[in-house]
């Protein structure tokens, strides 16, 4: 019964027993597959290294927040996550016996994409290694990275394999080589932050029939069946659920882990008369840190290499694919000649600001659902007291602040608006989506933004900058243009009449315009280049 | 905004007999959730928080300044 990971065959090495390859990502996880299929996308050849001859095994990420299916719905992946995933956006909490309170977090109509789908990481793993197969990336299995000499103009790897080791210069070292990363430890790379003492039960659990939870996270303080320690029950597809046992800094990763011990636990919060399968079992401690620096010369690290943060909020996966998305348009550009190092400098810039506000609420989510000294457990208490009845002290509860899109708002990348903009998405945020009519049928206006730079003009029909792809959104049915039927494009985006918005490849805001001049939209396409020297 | 700590109570003597008789019967672990509770309901109140970062600093240190070292 328990999921069946597909195989890949292992890949010979080079019989000369060497290689040079322009872009090398090391990492065939999450974020190393997401990073090559959009580098190819974007038309950059590239190797993927794997040490393993298959995708995540048993529990890993299963939240994949809006925006990261927006990312995906780019890649083409969307609707298969869409389809094949439980969306949910409805969380509730509960403390001892009584319902706290329930919280909606996509209150509004009018997205492609719901708050979040619950999905096992390997099906979109396996989805994301078709797709890279498909795009013409070049997947090595079983080559394992053993040794690395850098230097000013790349580096050089040791690559192990089944069927000997070999030698493989890479121009560009992309490291995402996940939380144990050998390539971080072989440049010796600190991590600053933050260790947790307390162990955590993952227990993946197959109930059949009828079941008494819905399609929604459910976080449980001091419950009657776990007493003194916290739960978190998830769904997933296929009968499949997620519970997270908080076990305290004592308990023991042997014992913890004998399945009859974790039946009980598992049969306690059920109820006796529930039958279920154990799926899959295991242990966690967590860490909140990261690296001073994401790049290092020619090395460039991405996901859990570079920063990792504790499961409450799915900050770690959906934070990692949003590296990604940062990086492969900015790589890309530099390769074609389009850009400099300052462009690869703002990956740091905006990833580390991205990273910090990951850390932060994952750090304070950690410290309230396992509260560290007697003090600091007395205000948790108090607030899960004071929560049922007062809607200011529900605002207190931390059972983990759910992954929100990064909104790089002190990018360098961005230029200041040209004069008044009534309101709508702030320069840097991920571009709204909204849905609208093309061709008479219905449609989302993020499908049109593509993978280039576009400008998107409201309410008006002329290419201010040739070259620069333009996509028009009108409020009245107009041919060739997107028919923003419903008022919500122009809404999100506080667009006025005769308004341009400059969004870049990765979908985020860089400049808005409200009296649109090639001049000053040639400055700020420049500016998202990095080419600063250009910005007026 | 700054904290205000000149005297604003009009009977302190029950205030502080208020305080104290809230916690009548409570065990220490009780009891320290009361005050937190009242903290919170108090800072939500006051919902300044400036105000509050002076009011913790000085709970922290009640010495008076020319008496610090
Ligand atoms: C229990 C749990 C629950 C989680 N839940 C969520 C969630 O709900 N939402 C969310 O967003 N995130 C979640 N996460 C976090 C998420 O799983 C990680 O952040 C994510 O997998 C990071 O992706 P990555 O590609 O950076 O690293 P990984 O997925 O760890 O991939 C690293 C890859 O590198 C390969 N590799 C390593 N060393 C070498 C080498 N020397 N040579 C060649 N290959 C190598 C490995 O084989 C692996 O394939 C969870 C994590 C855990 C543990």
């Amino acid at each position: 019964m328990p999921h069946a990971n597909p195989r890949y065959p292992a890949t010979p090495p080079p019989a000369s027993g060497r290689d040079h390859r322009r872009v090398v990502v090391v990492g065939g996880g999450l974020v190393g597959l997401t990073l090559a299929l959009d580098l190819a996308r974007h038309g950059v050849a590239v190797t993927l290294l794997d040490e393993e001859d298959s995708v995540a095994t048993g529990s890993r990420a299963i939240c994949f927040a809006k925006r990261t299916l927006e990312i995906y719905g780019r890649l083409g992946l969307g609707e298969k996550l869409l389809a094949r995933g439980v969306t949910w956006k409805t969380g509730r909490v509960f403390h001892q016996d009584r319902q706290v309170y329930a919280f909606d977090l996509l209150p509004e109509e009018g997205h492609r994409y719901p708050a979040f789908v619950n999905i096992q990481q390997y099906h979109v793993e396996a989805w994301l290694v078709e797709a890279c197969a498909e795009a013409g990336v070049d997947l090595r299995w079983r080559h394992q990275v053993t040794g690395l000499a850098a230097d000013a103009d790349g580096v050089t790897l040791t690559v192990t394999t089944p069927s000997g080791a070999y030698a493989l210069r890479a121009d560009w070292l992309l490291a995402c080589d996940g939380a144990r990363s050998f390539i971080r430890r072989s440049l010796g790379l600190p991590l600053h932050g933050q260790v947790f003492q307390d162990r955590f039960l993952i227990a993946d659990v197959v109930i059949r029939g009828e079941v008494a939870f819905p399609a929604e996270r459910w976080f449980w303080f001091d419950p009657p069946f776990h007493p003194g320690q916290s739960v978190l029950l998830h769904k997933q597809p296929d009968e499949l659920w997620r519970i997270d046992f908080q076990l305290g800094a004592e308990a023991d990763p042997e014992s913890e882990q004998q399945p009859e011990r974790v039946r009980a636990r598992v049969a306690a919060m059920l109820g006796p008369d529930v039958p279920f399968e154990l799926e899959w079992v295991s242990l966690y401690t967590f860490r909140c840190r990261r690296l001073d620096r994401f790049v290092q010369g020619r090395v460039v690290l991405a996901g859990d290499s570079a920063h990792q943060v504790s499961p409450f909020g799915a900050r770690g996966g959906n934070g990692g694919v949003q590296d990604a998305d940062n990086l492969a348009w900015k790589l890309a550009a530099i390769l074609r000649g389009e850009a400099g190092p300052a462009l690869l400098a703002s990956y740091e810039a905006e990833r580390i600001a991205a990273a910090e506000e990951n850390i932060l609420h994952s750090t304070r989510a950690t410290d309230f659902i396992s509260p560290k000294t007697p003090a600091a457990r007395a205000y948790r208490d108090a607030v899960l007291e004071l929560a049922e009845g007062h809607a200011f002290a529900r605002a207190l509860v931390n059972s983990g602040r759910l992954s929100r899109p990064a909104v790089l708002a002190d990018s360098p990348l961005n230029a200041a608006d040209d004069g008044t903009w009534p309101g709508g998405a702030e320069t840097g945020s991920p571009a709204p989506d909204a849905p609208v009519r093309h061709q008479g049928r219905p449609d989302w206006l993020l499908r049109h933004l593509g993978g280039e730079f576009a400008l998107l003009v409201f309410d008006a029909v002329w290419t201010p900058v040739p070259g620069l792809r333009a996509v028009f959104v009108t409020a009245e049915e107009t041919p060739g243009t997107l028919w923003d039927h419903s008022g919500l494009a122009a809404a999100r985006y506080g667009a006025p009449p005769g308004g341009a918005v400059l969004i870049r490849p990765d979908q985020h805001i860089a400049a808005r315009f409200a009296a649109p001049r090639p001049g000053a939209i040639r400055a700020a396409l420049a500016r998202a280049l990095g080419q600063m020297e250009h910005a007026a | 905004m700054k904290l205000d700590t000149s005297p604003r109570l009009a009977d302190p003597d029950a205030i502080f007999a208020r305080l104290v008789e809230a916690h009548l019967g409570l065990d220490e672990a009780a009891s320290r959730r009361l005050d937190a509770r009242l903290v919170l309901i108090l800072a939500n109140h006051v919902g300044d928080e400036a105000v509050l970062r002076q009011a913790i600093a000085l709970a922290r240190d009640p010495a008076p300044p020319n008496a610090r070292r």
